[in-house]
């Protein structure tokens, strides 16, 4: 064979060629086939596919939608509402498109969830850590441009408020904000930009994810246990096994995103974003999407503007510095019965947050935001760094194999463990 | 990139000279680098401007910035709303109850320190860019029915903000009083806003 071609092992002559010239095949057999995997994931592994197969829906559902829309201020409410009445089966691409929104973030919070109790940030998983929370901030910033789309109520004083955020910024902050609208106020030239960049940044989203899923594929991943495969018994070829465990899960997925899409289409929205945008009445109640909920409860907690918005950013940016933060050198909250109950308030904190974000900001609401903040911000700053000093964990096992094959060390050669013949 | 030059087998001269040579053609080589770098910043910095540029209001928005209003069918106790740059304006005719409310305040009761006659050209007039300064919503309060606030002029229902009767902050988390855009009388019954 030439020098240079990779020496590919398909047999299929097609596949060769390509494969010697290109080795795509053998990446993918390497990365989803034979990829060893710890063998004892749990059901909260499969988030990361649902989300990958999530972005992939609302890329396709969106790029279909923009055929329609019209990113004009006197047309864009009309033309969704013609999305809805007259394209062909534009109302289940919009209603899958709006509520896959929805759906992104409740499997990437629990995905999150999953890292955050089964210690995944530790590491040397920090860099992938880090770069999930550069996704989770692209799609907030993708999910606030969607919803102006529709110019909707909502949609205009959801951008309104979100864009006079920056305007907190000292000296410069008005600047920023005109520079953002492109005018005095939110208004045509604002939307043109938000429908360009809500059109680019699910790209963006792309590459970190590919960045993200890069990191994942050299370290490997974590497991409930939190400590390292040891060796083949402690691993399984991510094909078949892992293949179908998220195949099941994607399963019971696609059953609770039907059931929202044809039951419950506008559960999750705002009565309000039918009303077309007028930007001489404010609504009564201006809230965000529920998935903005606990941030914009922090932002409403504090009585400053600029520390309200400085603390609201800071809950988000504050995961950066998570893996640092943790000093425990135990991952799972299975083995730290201190940092385990810590987690789990935090996470009441976190939809005390969310209730409240709903909520007036009046009376308890207020007392109940500020101290979910305090809790939120305790957990990350003060808890999880004195429990690395203080807490007793619980005995780490020895390996993954171990407590499931009952009698024994490692094996020398598990059927289970050796990679599939076809895979 | 010098002390690998000089280290070169088979170099011709001398050690001594070579490495006198690589070190002059070092320093030469850091001056090129830096000025090359200098270039690329300045040169990515040119490139980058028309891009962040083009998004700032555009002639056309900037061309659309007065707006005259015709004062004369205002009653005293009235109010309207008008819109200039897209923003919403109030205009209100001030009740003499409320000109002495606002010029009753003492300026250390304030957040944003402001006489009520450094915020009116005519005491009778307010004039303002009824945008809340919190995060931008607009204040209830120009139409009779609606909240007034605590002070008896305008109530944010976002998030809470009561300003007076000469529209400054006084409860809520807005730092600021309602800006008062730039105005002026053109004639006793009308003002050109901007």
């Amino acid at each position: 064979m030439a020098s240079g071609l990779h020496q590919s092992e398909f047999t299929n002559p097609v596949v060769r060629w390509i494969d010697a010239r290109l080795p795509v095949f053998t990446m993918m057999q390497k990365e989803y086939g034979t990829f060893p995997t710890p063998r004892n994931f749990n059901y909260l592994w499969n988030f990361g596919a649902l989300a990958m197969v999530t972005l992939l829906i609302m890329i396709a559902t969106g790029v279909f939608l923009a055929m329609h829309y019209t990113p004009h201020v006197n047309h864009a409410f009309d033309s969704v509402e013609r999305i809805m009445r007259d394209v062909n089966y534009g109302w289940l691409l919009r209603y899958v498109h709006a509520n896959g929104a929805s759906m992104f973030f409740i499997v990437v919070y629990v995905h999150i969830w999953r890292g955050l109790y089964y210690g995944s940030y530790k590491a040397p998983r920090e860099l992938l850590w880090m770069l999930g929370v550069v996704i989770f901030l692209l799609m907030m910033a993708t999910a606030f441009m969607g919803y102006v789309l529709p110019w909707g109520q909502m949609s205009f004083w959801g951008a309104t408020v979100i864009t006079n955020l920056f305007s907190a910024i000292p000296l410069v902050g008005d600047s920023i904000v005109t520079w953002l609208w492109g005018g005095f106020s939110v208004d045509n030239p604002t939307l043109n930009r938000f429908f360009s960049l809500h059109y680019l940044l699910p790209f963006v989203i792309v590459g970190v994810v590919f960045l993200h899923i890069a990191a994942l594929h050299v370290t490997g991943s974590n497991n409930p246990l939190g400590i390292d495969p040891k060796g083949p018994q402690d691993t399984v070829p991510f094909h078949p096994y892992y293949t179908a465990k998220d195949s099941v899960g994607l399963v019971a997925y696609f059953l609770v995103f039907a059931v929202l899409v044809f039951f419950f289409p506008n559960l999750l929205g705002h009565p309000d974003n039918y009303i077309p945008a007028d930007p001489l009445v404010t609504p009564a109640h201006i809230v965000p999407e529920w998935y903005f909920l606990p941030y914009y409860a922090i932002l409403r907690a504090v009585p400053d503007k600029l520390g309200g918005v400085v603390l609201m950013f800071g809950s988000i940016l504050i995961l950066f510095f998570l893996p640092w933060l943790d000093t425990s050198p135990v991952r799972s909250m299975r083995f730290r019965p201190i940092a385990r109950i810590a987690l789990f308030l935090w996470t009441v904190s976190f939809f005390v947050l969310l209730y409240c974000g709903a909520k007036p900001p009046e009376g308890i609401y207020v007392w109940l935001s500020r101290f979910g903040t305090a809790y939120y911000f305790a957990y990350f700053l003060v808890i999880l760094p004195l429990l690395g000093r203080f807490e007793r964990t619980l005995p780490l096992p020895e390996s993954i194999s171990r407590p499931v094959l009952r009698g024994g060390g490692p094996l020398p050669a598990g059927a289970a463990a050796k990679p599939m013949e076809k895979a | 990139m010098a002390e690998t030059l000089a280290t070169q087998p088979g170099a011709p001269h001398g050690a001594e000279a070579h490495r006198a040579a690589a070190a002059a053609g070092g320093k030469r080589r850091d001056f090129l680098k830096l000025v090359t770098a200098g270039f690329a910043v300045v040169g990515t910095g040119a490139i980058a401007w028309p891009f962040i540029h083009s998004m700032n209001p555009s002639r056309d928005v900037l061309a659309l910035s007065t707006t005259e209003v015709d004062l004369s069918p205002i009653q005293v106790g009235q109010a309207v709303t008008v819109v200039w740059r897209g923003k919403p304006v109030f205009v209100r005719r001030r009740t003499e109850q409320e000109i002495a409310a606002a010029r009753a305040v003492s300026l250390s009761e304030l957040r944003d320190p402001q006489t009520d006659e450094q915020r009116v050209i005519r005491p009778e007039w307010l004039v303002m860019i009824g945008v809340c300064t919190h995060l931008g919503c607009v204040p209830l309060g120009q139409k009779p029915t609606d909240p007034k606030g605590e002070y008896g002029g305008w109530f944010c229902p976002c998030h809470g903000s009561h300003y007076d009767t000469s529209g400054r902050i006084r409860r809520g988390p807005a730092p600021s009083n309602l800006a008062v855009p730039p105005y002026a009388f053109t004639s006793d019954t009308q003002i050109r806003i901007g």
